[in-house]
């Protein structure tokens, strides 16, 4: 087990510094600088400020030396947010944005979880067509439209929940949570369909009727667990994938998370704010790949015998 | 009163295609303390017969259309879902043919044998499980207390079949439907299990309905035997009427199918086309580990026109034989020589030139087909591959194929899953001989076949081997089947071989105390004697 886990950890190191490199290089292509606001700078501050950054050394020292930093856990200065470090402003925003991934992926697991299992056990009925049409609609949909249009019915019309803020009203989290897990419910559904299908054909399904059990119980105790693997295999590409695509929900919700810091930095050239939440999130997405892999794999007995040995 | 009492049973499946009648009006009855056989091939019914008393045929597509099946009195068509679950796993269990599937693999197999019991007569945790390692000793698990809390994974075939006997019987059912339960198993294993239902039968004096494809494995242990074809009943009696006195055409040509001659010694030249030796194909387990010995030391040649039976259960090294001869798995040391030339000495273009002429025929003809490509595509590969024929007599030589193998012109734009088994093992065999191979691998070709089918095949396969000219290697783990077609046999066992000879000399005067016991494990020897 520790085997795999310090193996996969070794991996992701040349992706990380594939994914810092790429990055640092590409921001440095696009044209414009931290520096060029609306208002001109004289010369000179121009060139205080670069020297202070380290911006006029060659590019190829600035790598190097971003890469000494970042070996030493520093993420370097923000330029626009004068006299903040980037690690500081990302721990700042990261435990909004975390909180919101975290409720988002509760909603998508209950949602989608229940949807997937109704749907597989009465497939190509209406007890399956309804959860999956609802799925592909949910799919489909962006969260620039869905949370406007959930803003629009419940906080305005229906006037039942705020909608904007975070923790500043009781319920505010709500809307937020719902427009960001709704897409990944639907995956969820599609998943969770799909694998509780394949189980409930296993011969091992008719063994457990056979011994007279009642459906529910065929269905808890005997088809959950298998089914909902590959949901599981799931949940960490989608954790990592709703924390990197809060932006939207952010933007829409007025919440002071990661997302937002992450889009406004693009904007202003903040290269090292830029490159700081690029590590951070592919760092973030590599342990959660490798916790959802580890889950699925504790979770079938053949594979938790098979890391036990190693 | 019988303990079940069938009456004008009838069951079908609505599909899109229209009616299917599975099972078409049938009627028998089964007493305690007696063991009922139902046989028939695949599709003829008698799995559906079973299932549909106990409520297990998926509705719809199944449809019951009538009958009665009284079960000490109570007619168990016309029950409520709950007063048949009440019955089913507490009265009536069942075990099933495929115990690698049949276990809920994630859970512990104490979870599992435990659960009917718990559920039924609400004992408490420590009662049930007290019973069920007492049950796990008795159908012959060795050690119960350190295993019951292993997963199916952890176990043989055979120790998964006899936890399934185990979880069948844990409510002390009265009736046991063993649906094909030693069909999956090696023939040695077979006989254990076939031997431990019998026994557990007598001990408990209840009533059993033994599903199976073979006339021969039940020869042993029935009392009544009902034979089955397309839904109907050809013909019921007790073993004598069916073995001694048979009517019915179709039980004769089952009992005809069960492989008994032995193939007369065939007086070609002695010129070996493949010669092995000290063969040994390890199989690494990682750094610091043992390696799996699957092939240690190995030599034997194989005559220009033999057919070579290996014989051996699974792990024996029989199949890796097979395939390291062939070069589809590394080679650890030894040598292998195909008409003069060393094979594991060859690389690339040479190894491929030398691949066409040997070639492999495959257990599961499913699994090895192409499930996108039609017969056509499939027959047409290795001819224009190979350059045997070009784009525009290609259309000729598939058809000649299947003119050789049996198949009906008219199947040629075929898929795979349109056909049979049988059907599809000789597609199978026709692209094995596309090529117009020398040697032939063939790897238990006929051991996923119904008895019947499996005889046409071998039939086929003999046929074949004459016309053209092959040399063979027949791997099988049942000896009465590489008897009807080897020349000459050798029993492979824990990767060696212990011992070889023509089939009469085996089958008369097995020296090794392993052959022996291969060969009281085949079913039905009391017909043979």
């Amino acid at each position: 087990m520790w085997r795999f886990i310090s193996l996969r950890l070794l991996q992701a190191i040349p992706v990380i510094l594939v994914v810092i490199t790429v990055t640092f290089f590409l921001v440095r292509i696009a044209p414009g600088g931290p520096f060029d606001s609306e208002k001109p700078v004289t010369r000179e501050v121009k060139a205080a400020l670069e020297a202070q950054y380290k911006l006029d050394l060659p590019l190829f020292q600035q790598y190097t030396s971003y890469l000494g930093d970042l070996a030493h856990g520093n993420l370097g200065p923000s330029f626009k947010y004068p006299g903040r470090s980037v690690n500081e402003l990302i721990a700042a925003g990261f435990p909004v944005t975390a909180e919101l991934g975290l409720y988002a992926l509760l909603v998508a697991l209950c949602i989608g979880g229940l949807a997937g299992v109704i749907a597989a056990l009465k497939p190509n009925t209406a007890q399956d067509y309804i959860p999956m049409s609802l799925a592909m609609i949910g799919i489909c949909m962006p969260s620039f439209l869905l949370g406007p249009l959930l803003v629009l019915v419940f906080g305005i019309y229906l006037d039942w929940l705020p909608v904007s803020g975070w923790g500043d009203i009781p319920g505010d989290k709500i809307l937020p949570s719902i427009t960001l897990g709704a897409g990944y419910a639907a995956y969820i559904a599609r998943l969770g369909r799909a694998g509780m299908l394949e189980v409930l054909s296993q011969d091992y399904i008719r063994t457990a009727r056979a011994k007279g059990l009642p459906q529910w119980q065929v269905v808890l105790k005997h088809s959950l667990r298998g089914g909902l693997i590959p949901v599981v295999a799931f949940l960490g590409p989608a954790f990592a994938g709703l924390i990197a695509g809060s932006f939207v929900v952010e933007t829409i919700f007025q919440i002071p998370g990661l997302g937002r810091f992450y889009v406004q930095a693009a904007f202003n050239r903040d290269y090292t704010m830029i490159l700081g939440t690029t590590v951070f999130l592919s760092v973030l997405i590599v342990l959660f790949n490798l916790l959802s892999d580890v889950l699925a794999a504790w979770m079938n007995p053949r594979l938790r015998a098979q890391f036990g040995s190693h | 009163m019988a303990l079940l009492d069938v009456q004008d049973l009838a069951v079908s499946f609505v599909t899109r295609n229209g009616t299917n009648k599975a099972v078409d009006g049938i009627s028998f009855k089964v007493e305690l303390g007696k063991i009922t056989a139902i046989i028939g091939e695949s599709g003829s019914g008698k799995s559906v017969a079973c299932y549909s008393l106990l409520g297990l045929v998926p509705m719809p597509p199944g449809r019951i259309d009538g009958g009665r099946a009284l079960f000490e009195g109570r007619d168990l068509l016309q029950l409520e879902e709950k007063e048949l679950r009440a019955i089913r796993g507490r009265d009536i269990a069942m075990i099933f043919q495929d115990p690698m599937t049949c276990l809920n693999p994630y859970m512990t197999i104490g979870k599992q044998l435990m659960e009917p019991l718990i559920f039924h007569n609400k004992v408490s945790k420590e009662q049930a499980r007290a019973r069920a390692l007492e049950l796990l000793a008795e159908v012959g698990m060795r050690d119960p207390e350190s295993t019951i809390d292993n997963f199916p994974h952890q176990f043989s075939g055979g120790m998964r079949q006899r936890v399934m006997i185990a979880m069948a019987l844990i409510n002390e059912p009265k009736l046991l439907i063993a649906d094909e339960p030693t069909t999956a198993l090696d023939v040695t294993i077979q006989a254990q299990i076939l031997k431990l239902i019998s026994e557990l039968q007598h001990k408990r004096d209840i009533g059993v309905i033994f599903i199976s494809h073979d006339l021969a494995v039940v020869a042993d242990i029935a009392d009544e035997i009902v034979v089955m074809k397309q839904g109907k009943i050809v013909e019921t009696g007790d073993r004598e009427d069916i073995f001694h006195n048979a009517q019915n055409p179709y039980t004769k040509k089952l009992l005809a199918a069960i492989p008994s001659d032995c193939k007369q010694a065939s007086t070609t030249a002695v010129e070996p086309l493949i010669q092995v030796r000290n063969l040994c194909t390890w199989f690494g387990q990682g750094k610091g580990k043992e390696p799996v010995k699957a092939v240690n030391d190995v030599s034997f040649d194989i005559n220009r026109g033999e057919v070579l039976g290996l014989v051996g259960e699974s792990g024996s090294g029989k199949s890796t034989i097979g395939r390291s001869i062939l070069r589809l798995v590394p080679v650890t040391s030894g040598e292998v020589r195909f008409d003069g030339t060393d094979l594991t000495a060859l690389e690339g273009r040479d190894l491929k030139s030398m691949r066409r002429r040997m070639q492999m025929i495959f257990q599961d003809p499913f699994a090895s087909l192409n499930p996108r490509m039609t017969v056509y595509d499939t027959l047409a590969e290795p001819l224009l591959l190979h350059g045997i024929e070009t784009r525009k007599t290609v259309a000729q030589g598939v058809l000649k194929l299947m003119d050789d193998v049996g198949l009906a012109r008219a199947f040629v734009r075929k898929y795979p899953h349109e056909f049979s088994g049988g059907q599809r093992q000789r597609i199978a065999i026709g692209r094995a001989l596309a090529t117009r191979p020398e040697f032939i691998v063939a790897d238990e070709p006929v051991s996923a076949l119904d008895v019947t089918i499996q005889a046409q095949i071998l039939d086929l396969m003999q046929k074949l081997g004459r016309e053209y000219g092959l040399t063979m290697l027949f791997v099988s783990h049942d000896l009465a089947v590489v008897r009807h077609l080897a020349d000459r046999i050798l029993v492979l066992y824990k990767g060696q071989v212990v011992e070889q000879g023509t089939g009469d000399d085996l089958f008369e005067r097995p020296q090794q105390a392993y052959t022996q016991q291969l060969l009281k494990s085949i079913p039905g020897r009391s017909l043979l004697a």
